[in-house]
Formats: C-alpha cells, sequence, structure tokens
C-alpha cells in the first residue's frame, strides 16, 4: 500500500473518518451505544418489568452465606435458575420463573445451562438431609448423577464475621433491609443455624418463611448449613395461589 | 558504532514516575495483605505487592542495561519495529492456549465421569469452567489479540510502537490480570456473571491496562505515514474501545470492603441479566469477533499474497457489524422473566446480524481470488481460511438457534455448547492458529519448522472440532427433546436424570475431539519451538507494510 493510495468509495464521510483515528473512536462509541441504551435504560423505568408480588423478602444473614456459597462454587455454571413459561417446564420444575423472584440477587443466578436440573424452585422439595447427603455424595442419592461431591463443606465452619457488611452494602444498592435486620445479623444467623434456638421468634418475624436448621452440628455452623438454608428458600416466596398472572401482563 | 554519548544517560519521566507508582502500589498492596478478611485475598494482595516490587526492579535493570538515547524510530530509513512484546505475548498465547485446552478436556472428563471431581474444591466443575474459558477467551485469545494488532499496528503505519514502557506495560499488566483471575477461580473468587468472573480488583487493574493499550494503539496510530487507517485497525479499535464500555458497564460493583474480595453488584435481577448478556454476547462479538476479524484482514491477504476482496465490503460489514451486534444480547434470555419486547428485539436484530456477518465472511474467503491454488500447498493458509469458513458456519448457526422456537430447544442444552465450541474452536482458534503460524516465522526472522507439521495440525484439530461439535449437536437436540417428551397419557417421559444418562456416548466423543483438538496444539507447539531454536536468517526487508486493498 506503501507507493499507491487507494480510492475510497466511501466517499467523503468514510474517507474523513479514515483518516482520524478519533473520529474513527467516537464514530465506533456512538454506533455501539446505541442498542445497549435502547436495550438497558427502559428496564429501569418501564414500571412492569418486574411484577408486583407479595412476600419477596431479603435473604436472612444464612441463606445470603449459602448464597454466597452457591456463586463461590460455581453453581450456576450447570443449573439454571429460571423456569420458562413452557408447558414441560411448568410441569417438571413449578410455576415459571417471576422477575420480582430475583429482584434482590446482586448478582443473579438465572444460569445458561442445564447439567443439573433448575433450582428456582428446589426450596421444600427435598428435606434437609437429603439435601445434606446428596451435597455430601451426590451418587448416593442418585446413582448416575454427574454432580461433584461437596464433603468439605460440612467440614467448613462457615465465616460470617463479615456478612452484615455485606447485607449493609445491599442496602446501599437497592435491597431493603431494615435497620432491625441490620442490626441483629449475627442474632439471626445464629438463630437460624439450630433448632431451638431463643431467637427463632424474632428470626421469624424478621423474615417470613425462614426454614430454621433442624439438627445442631457439633462443631458451630458450616457452609453446609449456610448452602442447605439458601436452597430451602428457593421460590418459596411467592404463593402461587394467590398470584394473578394477568395482573402484570405485559 | 562506536559513538561519544551525545545526551547524558538519565531516567525519563515515565520510568521515573512509573517507579514511583509501582513502589506505592506495592507499599498500598502489601498494608492490604496485612488487613485482608480472606487467606485468597491476601494471597492476591501479596501477588500485587510483589508484581509491583518487580516492576520496581525491572525498570531499573532496564534502565541500566539501556543505552543513553530512546531507541531510534528509523534505522536506515526503515522503521525500528518494536518486536519484543509481540514475541511475548505469542509465546504466552501458545502457553495459555494449550492451559486452557487442557483444562477443558478435563472438564469434558468430569462430565463424563464425575469422579474427576474427586470431590475437593479447587477443581470442582463449578470453579474448572470459568478457569477454562477465562483461560482460552482471554489468556489465549488476548494474548494473541495483543501479538498480532502490536504487529499489525507498526506494520501498517510503517512506525515504531508508542511509548518505551508502555508496550510492555500493557503485556505484562494484561497477563498478570490472567493471573489474578484463574488463581481467583480456583480459591473461589468470583463475581457470578459468566465471561466475567473476575473481581472488583482485578477489573481495576484491567482498566487501567486497556486504557493503556487504547492510548499505545491511538499514539502509534498518530505515527502513521499513510493517511488512511488500514482496515484490520479499524476493527482492533472497535475491539478495543467496545470491550472497555462493556467491561464498565457490567462491573458497576462496590466492594464490600477495600479489605474484602467480595463487592456488590449495582444491578440486580433482571437488569442485571440483561446487562450481563448485553456484556457476554458483545464479548463474543468485539473480542471474539471483530478483534480476529482484524487479524483475519491483515494474515488472510498478506498470507495469499493477494488484495482484499472487496474495500467497499469492508466498509459496508464493518459498520453494520459492530452497530448490529450490539443489539443481539437478548437471545441468550428467550422466555425468561425479561420483557418480551427486549426479547423480540435480541432475535430481530440477532437475524440481521447473519448478514454482516456473512458480508465479512465472503471478503475474507474471496481475497484468495486468484491464489487458489495456495489452499493446496500452505496449510497455513488453509487454516486461516477454514477458520472463516467455520466463522460463516457459526455466524449462521448462531441467527437460527435465536429464533425463539428453535431457542426453546436449544437453551440450557449443550447446542449451545457446541455453537460455542465451532465458533471458538474453529473460528478464533484456527484463524489465531494461522496468524502466529505467520507472525512467528516473521518476527523471529526465521523459516518455519515443518509445513508437513502444520498440516497434520490442521488435520488432526480438524477432525477433533468435527467430533466435538457433531457430539454436542446430537446431545443438545436429544436433551431437548427429552425434556419436552410426553407419554401417550400425558406425562412427562423422562425425568432430568434419565436425559443425563443418555448424554455419556456424546461426552465421550466431546472429550475424544478436545483430545485431538490439544494435540493438534501441542504439535504446534513443538513446531514452534523448532523454529525458534532454528538460527536465524538474515533477511533484507521482506515483508511489505499492509496488503494491498481492493478498489
Amino acid at each position: 500500500m506503501s507507493q499507491t493510495t487507494h480510492h475510497a468509495p466511501g466517499g467523503g464521510l468514510q474517507k474523513r473518518i479514515e483518516t482520524n483515528s478519533i473520529l474513527l473512536v467516537v464514530a465506533i462509541l456512538i454506533l455501539v451505544s446505541i442498542g445497549g441504551i435502547v436495550e438497558i435504560v427502559p428496564l429501569f423505568y418501564i414500571k412492569n418489568t418486574i411484577e408486583k408480588v407479595d412476600g419477596i423478602r431479603p435473604y436472612s444473614p444464612l441463606e445470603l452465606a449459602g448464597y454466597n456459597i452457591y456463586v463461590r462454587e460455581g453453581c450456576y455454571t450447570c443449573h439454571s435458575q429460571m423456569i420458562r413459561p413452557l408447558r414441560d417446564e411448568v410441569e417438571r420444575y413449578g410455576h415459571y420463573s417471576l422477575a420480582a423472584e430475583s429482584m434482590y440477587d446482586h448478582p443473579f443466578q438465572w444460569g445458561s445451562k442445564r447439567n443439573g436440573p433448575d433450582l428456582a424452585r428446589v426450596g421444600g422439595k427435598y428435606s434437609n438431609d437429603w439435601q445434606r447427603d446428596h451435597l455430601r455424595s451426590p451418587r448416593s442419592m442418585v446413582p448416575t448423577s454427574i454432580m461433584p461431591g461437596y464433603p468439605f463443606l460440612a467440614e467448613t465452619p462457615l465465616n460470617g464475621a463479615h456478612l452484615a457488611e455485606q447485607m449493609r452494602m445491599l442496602r446501599v444498592v437497592g435491597v431493603p433491609y431494615t435497620d432491625a435486620q441490620l442490626e441483629n445479623a449475627a442474632a439471626d444467623l445464629t438463630a437460624q443455624s439450630a433448632p431451638d434456638d431463643p431467637g427463632a421468634a424474632a428470626l421469624r418475624q424478621r423474615y417470613p418463611n425462614v426454614v430454621i436448621n433442624d439438627i445442631a452440628s457439633k462443631g458451630g455452623v458450616t457452609e453446609e448449613d449456610a448452602l442447605v438454608a439458601y436452597l430451602q428458600h428457593l421460590g418459596v416466596s411467592v404463593d402461587f395461589k394467590l398470584y394473578d398472572d394477568k395482573a402484570n401482563i405485559r | 558504532m562506536e559513538r561519544p554519548p551525545l545526551i547524558t544517560k538519565r531516567m525519563t519521566f515515565g520510568e521515573t514516575s512509573l517507579s514511583v507508582i509501582f513502589a506505592a502500589l506495592a507499599a498500598a498492596s502489601f498494608w492490604i495483605a496485612l488487613h485482608a478478611y480472606t487467606a485468597v485475598y491476601a494471597f492476591h494482595a501479596v501477588l500485587f505487592a510483589l508484581g509491583s516490587a518487580g516492576a520496581v526492579v525491572a525498570i531499573r535493570k532496564r534502565y541500566q542495561a539501556r543505552p543513553a538515547a530512546p531507541a531510534p524510530l528509523m534505522i536506515d530509513g526503515r522503521p525500528n519495529y518494536n518486536l519484543g512484546p509481540v514475541k511475548f505475548t505469542a509465546i504466552a498465547a501458545l502457553f495459555w492456549g494449550v492451559a486452557g485446552f487442557l483444562v477443558g478436556l478435563y472438564l469434558a472428563l468430569e462430565l463424563a465421569y464425575p469422579q474427576f471431581n474427586l470431590d475437593l474444591p479447587w477443581i470442582n466443575f463449578g470453579r474448572l469452567r470459568p478457569l477454562h474459558t477465562s483461560a482460552v477467551i482471554f489468556a489465549f485469545g488476548g494474548n494473541v489479540l495483543l501479538a498480532s494488532s502490536f504487529y499489525i499496528m507498526q506494520r501498517t503505519s510503517r512506525a515504531r510502537i508508542a511509548g518505551d514502557l508502555a508496550p510492555w506495560f500493557v503485556v505484562l499488566g494484561y497477563n498478570f490480570f490472567i493471573l489474578i483471575a484463574g488463581t481467583g477461580y480456583l480459591l473461589g473468587v468470583t463475581r457470578g456473571h459468566e465471561y466475567a468472573e473476575p473481581e472488583w480488583y482485578a477489573i481495576l487493574w484491567l482498566v487501567v491496562v486497556w486504557v493503556v493499550y487504547l492510548l499505545v494503539y491511538l499514539f502509534t496510530l498518530a505515527r502513521r505515514t499513510e493517511p488512511h487507517i488500514y482496515v484490520a485497525n479499524w476493527f482492533f479499535l472497535a475491539f478495543i474501545v467496545t470491550v472497555a464500555v462493556l467491561v464498565l458497564g457490567n462491573n458497576v460493583e462496590i466492594p464490600v470492603s477495600i479489605y474484602s474480595a467480595q463487592s456488590v453488584i449495582v444491578w440486580a435481577g433482571v437488569q442485571d441479566a440483561m446487562i450481563q448478556w448485553w456484556y457476554a454476547h458483545n464479548a463474543v462479538g468485539f473480542f471474539l469477533t471483530a478483534g480476529f476479524l482484524g487479524i483475519m484482514y491483515y494474515f488472510i491477504p498478506k498470507r495469499a499474497n493477494r488484495p482484499i476482496y472487496s474495500y467497499r465490503l469492508s466498509i459496508v460489514h464493518f459498520w453494520s457489524l459492530i452497530f448490529l451486534y450490539i443489539w443481539a444480547g437478548p437471545h441468550h434470555l428467550h422466555y425468561t422473566a425479561l420483557p418480551d419486547w427486549a426479547q423480540t428485539l435480541g432475535m430481530v436484530f440477532s437475524v440481521v446480524l447473519w448478514m454482516p456477518s456473512w458480508g465479512g465472511m465472503i471478503n475474507g474467503i474471496m481475497s484468495l481470488s486468484g491464489a487458489w491454488d495456495k489452499l493446496r500447498t500452505d496449510p497455513v493458509l488453509r487454516m486461516l481460511v477454514v477458520s472463516v469458513a467455520f466463522y460463516g458456519m457459526s455466524t449462521f448457526e448462531g441467527p437460527l438457534m435465536s429464533v425463539k422456537a428453535v431457542n426453546a430447544l436449544s437453551h440450557y442444552t449443550d447446542w449451545g455448547i457446541g455453537h460455542v465450541h465451532s465458533g471458538s474452536l474453529g473460528w478464533v482458534g484456527f484463524v489465531s492458529f494461522g496468524a502466529l503460524y505467520c507472525l512467528i516465522p516473521w518476527v523471529w526472522r526465521r523459516p518455519l519448522y515443518s509445513l508437513k507439521l502444520v498440516n497434520w495440525h490442521f488435520w488432526i484439530a480438524t477432525i477433533g472440532i468435527v467430533f466435538y461439535i457433531s457430539a454436542m449437536w446430537v446431545a443438545g437436540i436429544m436433551q431437548g427433546l427429552m425434556w419436552r417428551a410426553y407419554t401417550p397419557q400425558g406425562f412427562l417421559e423422562y425425568s432430568f436424570i434419565e436425559t443425563t444418562e443418555a448424554l455419556h456416548p456424546e461426552y465421550l466423543i466431546r472429550a475424544a475431539g478436545g483430545g485431538l483438538f490439544l494435540i493438534g496444539a501441542l504439535i504446534m507447539v513443538y513446531n514452534i519451538y523448532r523454529t525458534i531454536a532454528s538460527p536465524e536468517i538474515d533477511t533484507a526487508e521482506d515483508i511489505a507494510a499492509s496488503p494491498q486493498l481492493a478498489e
């Protein structure tokens, strides 16, 4: 190209852009901004993007700890949490997922691949014992399962030292934790981790629907306790007997 | 060449200020390491401290070894190209490529035989998968892009790369980012966003590296002698600028504390999902497509020694590609809780995107006009051209899968895995191998050790890809159909675990395909090793600046 200058058939504008790197960068920036703006910005102001529905609450401290472990172990790489409104999915997993059900998930955990089944409504489907056995040794419960075993979770004490800090930060980004929930984070963690804790009543009041651990672990709260508490909370917040799907038609 | 020094030797402004910055970063990192909430974060802070201290030492040593005057821009009327960073990233790409393919093979075996997880945290599927995706996309692909863009920007500008330390900062800084991200995944540090797992401090570092990368690019282009910016550079600029926008948009997050590896992302639920797939789909569009099209636009015409087929087509397909790609993200969220209007937009634009994608393919393949015979004789060129054919195939499959009716079947299944691998192994992998087979002999000034081995690499890897994607087509469509199968009585016919069991043979074939691809890459490493180990040949400037453009 050194000797011959090529002729820009694009004419004036293209020639001006491809001879000026700053102009080129600006033109690229403008062009790639449009699609993103049109698709993303309305999601923040069109009201029916997130359905109005009762029962969704922020995670309790123990559930939040479990959510952190779910994210840490990359469970979303094999499990979706998004039931599509297709006949077979609704029959297999339950009511299709609502946007509202993940509105306090920072980050969302909808997933993209099902190496294992969807977990959006796994809460309450199995007992705590089943979940523990399955996490420790998946093939003891489902002989042909391809899930990795997570026996180490039962042996790892839960580090809940900074959960309150995370909850405060979540409040900053819009999760409606109350002052009482923030102040009692440590007490609520203990109350949910073992049966017959005196704080159970207060915990239930602050977090309706909460599933309290039915076996006290000998060595204190483990990561497994937290993960099970999180799994048991998945998809149980909305009472679909009362839910009117016509009210949210978009 | 003994000349009395004309300038007294002193540290440049860049050397001094960078030393000060790195010294401060080392101290700050050390402080954070002492107060870190978790051992993993302390480990990363120590890595930052060691890396920064190492940078200070390296700058000092380099200063002592270098001549007083800065490197000349021209020697005997020829540009004095700075090929050090190109060589470094070319080797890094090979290293990360083999590592990433190996992890991929291991993951394939984990899916076929879950015992491979060993019940351990560090190598379970959920932690290894981000390591695989990041290693192949960002480590292998990223280093290929750095190597080729640093080469192409100098060659097409006929100028030495801008900056003295800056290019080294970019290539070393980027690979340091990879190190932090990768070790983080294994130790359980993740943001939980696919293809965007690195936590806030790694991203903060990446942003600095990326800004310097853009500046190096722009300042190098400013040195060009030719008024027109060569088409490959348009694609590289689109890649750099858009990836910056995407990373910033998808990483609006607040660290739980400066002493914590964890951050809280501002977006939640449905908005987070939309922004994530806007990011992730365009990581495909701009990292794995635009960047590698830049490679295609340089290396195919160079290697074929033919002009680009159509300059007009390159203009049309460049602008339409970057405009349309951005819209396609919602096709990852069909039938989810994302509003229908967004899904529909995503589908429509994905289908339209087929056209500019094939515009690029046609321009790449047709550049062989008048040189088709070289496909028979030059396996490197064959690799490059077949990569474009794979690009055409997966950019046809993509729009097809983005149609909602098709997506209802394909989503959540292995069809998606097959689709990304026909794009990543076939297109990104092959165009990268082809570019490296060209680039390495050119920058090391040695002939390629063996074209015969390239031929072996080509065929073994091609067969591997065919095994891989066919197995995933069968697995994906079969599982999708099984999920929705009903008995005559109207019950779901299969439990979930029955659909998993049915995939076992396909998972074995996939692992075999991945293994073949890895073997091909190892053959390449040997070939490259023998090339670099051979004696240098003293060639005159034999490579022209950039390919000719057709009228």
